[in-house]
């Protein structure tokens, strides 16, 4: 079986394994759901009303039945109901992920932006001053948590320009472009700010890889220019780990934007799985955790046919 | 012995390995009391005071002394960091060693349980065990633990694939060796070397993660003094007092960059075939 036919019969296990792991740990929370639903309120209910609600939801039957049940109202789209929302767990899961994914969007492209001109021109300088540079910058990059990253932009933003970003409200990108633009370029800048250097450090990697490759030898001896041996022939297939990283990392963004949401305080979805923990809205961190896993694993999946369209090896099994 | 030579002559190798080694020191004075003062006293009249030769640091919002305070959030750090990359390597030594010597339907079950794990981002699922334990140090431990498993297992399985094929495997079959003496005498020691690189780089993303988790006020609980914990409440305090911001985000950010320093540097010595591309 070759390496994307494994990948696709695994896909729909692992998505299984997702459900039940996801199922059965919010399960584990000490106490019965009824009190997990209601909070202190579950105290006044009577003995019978208690037995009516569990019928209701369903939790007097066995766990197995709970799962299946469950899994059958996901495959539906039907994720449960938010206490705190009163709402169904997916319409507010699909107000927020808009904000998430534009922000992880955004991020990738500046990552990207930076990063791969960054690596390209570290890899042409080899061991030189911009080489050695990239490399410093990309390895604080690395180091530095979104955390600070975004306090500093906050802090030098007020301090320094007298400019506050806009926290709490948020403008949709439909109805206003530039004041959405600038509500998220700088928590995208913070998000981006570790992706690029992943990217710059990649980049640079693979460049070395396939500058010194003959056909890049062949090309510098017939005489083309290097611009256009660098761009054009070297840095096609240089890009080949960048977009698997990319989809990788992309995935984290969606999730990793959690600390990024909670600091410029934007309402995404980090933000919302965030506060269904502290308001201890299990449907809500149920769903919540579910949707970002499922959109993890479908980038993943659409990485790795990318991947396979890109290098025949991985087609024909050869990994 | 060769190996601390190399990284003694490696340039990044020994500016990481220096800084880990101050803050193992700092970590150790912060763990046993020797700090210039007491982390959770609160000197009330000096609030918010700016670095000084008393307060190396400054004070915070209650007149606590920063430099003690991160002097002892660096012990917290390092402990929660090497607790959980200690049972993320073990658990994850353990399953990729089974998982590629035994093969067939068992590596099957344990490498896509592998998988389900790394279906989530890092953070997420340390969120949702936290959402299930409660906040708390070892809850961290346990949820950077369950995050970093998986790592481990795929960096075990793959070269335990192609060790049990060699033949000195073969050899040891030869003469009665039982399979726990096999697995944990050949095949084990010739995984040290990539699972010393993987424990290094695992430790800066642990500190990473637990810094972050603290950040988002669902690790280490205060009053007691944690990195994320401290940058988090400078954020209202930034304006009035940037020390509170600058001396917590330096010490997380020096801390994972002498682990990402040391790590690379290893990978270079331990994996020459990396080592002109690694930046």
């Amino acid at each position: 079986m070759t390496y994307l036919a494994r990948r696709l019969v695994t896909f729909p296990l692992i998505l299984l394994g997702v459900s039940l792991l996801v199922f059965f740990s919010i399960r584990m929370i000490p106490g019965d759901a009824i009190t997990a639903m209601l909070g202190t309120e579950a105290g006044l209910l009577t003995p019978a009303q208690r037995q009516a609600l569990a019928e209701y939801f369903g939790i007097d039957q066995p766990a197995v039945v709970q799962y299946g049940r469950w899994l059958w109202g996901v495959l539906q789209g039907d994720l449960g109901l938010s206490v705190t929302y009163g709402k169904p767990v997916l319409t507010i899961i699909l107000e927020r992920f808009p904000l998430t994914l534009e922000l992880a969007l955004l991020s990738m492209v500046i990552a990207l932006g930076v990063g791969v001109p960054a690596g390209v021109l570290a890899a042409t300088h080899s061991e030189r001053p911009a080489d050695v540079v990239v490399r410093i910058l990309a390895m604080l990059g690395q180091s530095t948590p979104g955390f600070v990253v975004g306090l500093v932009i906050i802090y030098v933003l007020s301090v320094y320009f007298g400019f506050i970003p806009a926290m709490g409200s948020f403008v949709s990108l439909w109805s206003d472009p530039m004041a959405n633009l600038g509500q998220l370029i700088f928590p995208a800048i913070t998000l981006g700010f570790a992706f690029a250097a992943s990217v710059t450090r990649i980049s640079r990697s693979a460049m070395l890889d396939v500058l010194s490759d003959d056909y890049i030898r062949t090309a510098r001896a017939k005489g083309v220019p290097a611009r256009s041996v660098v761009w054009r022939h070297a840095l096609p297939n240089a890009l080949i780990p960048v977009v698997t990283l990319s989809g990788v990392e992309f995935g984290y963004l969606l999730g990793g934007a959690v600390i990024v949401e909670q600091i410029f305080a934007l309402p995404g979805l980090g933000r919302l799985t965030l506060d269904a923990i502290g308001q201890r809205d299990y449907a809500l961190v149920q769903g919540c955790v579910l949707f970002v896993a499922l959109n993890f694993l479908i980038v993943n999946l659409l990485v790795d046919l990318a991947y396979a369209a890109l290098d025949p090896r991985i087609r024909l099994g050869a990994r | 012995m060769r190996i601390l030579r190399a990284i003694a002559a490696h340039p990044t190798g020994r500016i990481g390995a220096g800084i880990i080694l101050l803050y193992l020191l700092l970590a150790l004075c912060g763990t046993i009391g020797f700090t210039p003062h007491d982390p959770l006293q609160q000197f009330r009249i000096d609030r918010l005071q700016g670095p000084s030769a008393t307060y190396l640091m400054g004070t915070d919002l209650f007149g606590r002394d920063t430099a003690s305070r991160l002097m002892v959030g660096i012990g917290q750090s390092f402990l929660i960091a090497f607790a959980s990359v200690g049972l993320a390597s073990l658990f994850g030594t353990i399953i990729g060693l089974l998982a590629g010597w035994w093969g067939g339907w068992l590596d099957g079950v344990f490498m896509r349980s592998m998988d389900v794990l790394l279906a989530f981002p890092a953070i997420l699922l340390a969120l949702l065990i936290i959402a299930i334990v409660g906040p708390g140090t070892f809850t961290s431990v346990v949820a950077i633990a369950a995050v970093y498993t998986p790592i481990f297992a795929r960096v075990v399985r793959g070269p335990t694939l192609s060790l049990k094929r060699r033949d000195f495997v073969d050899a040891a079959r030869t003469f009665g060796s039982s399979e726990g003496y096999i697995l944990t005498r050949h095949l084990l020691l010739n995984l040290v070397a990539p699972l010393t690189v993987q424990v290094t780089l695992a430790l800066a993303w642990a500190l990473l993660t637990e810094a972050g988790l603290s950040f988002l006020g669902l690790g280490t609980q205060p009053p007691a003094p944690s990195l994320g914990l401290m940058m988090s409440e400078a954020r209202n305090l930034m304006q009035q007092a940037p020390w509170l911001l600058v001396f917590p985000g330096l010490t997380i950010m020096l801390g994972i960059l002498g682990f990402n320093l040391f790590g690379d540097a290893l990978r270079d010595i331990l994996d020459p075939r990396t080592q002109r591309r690694t930046a």
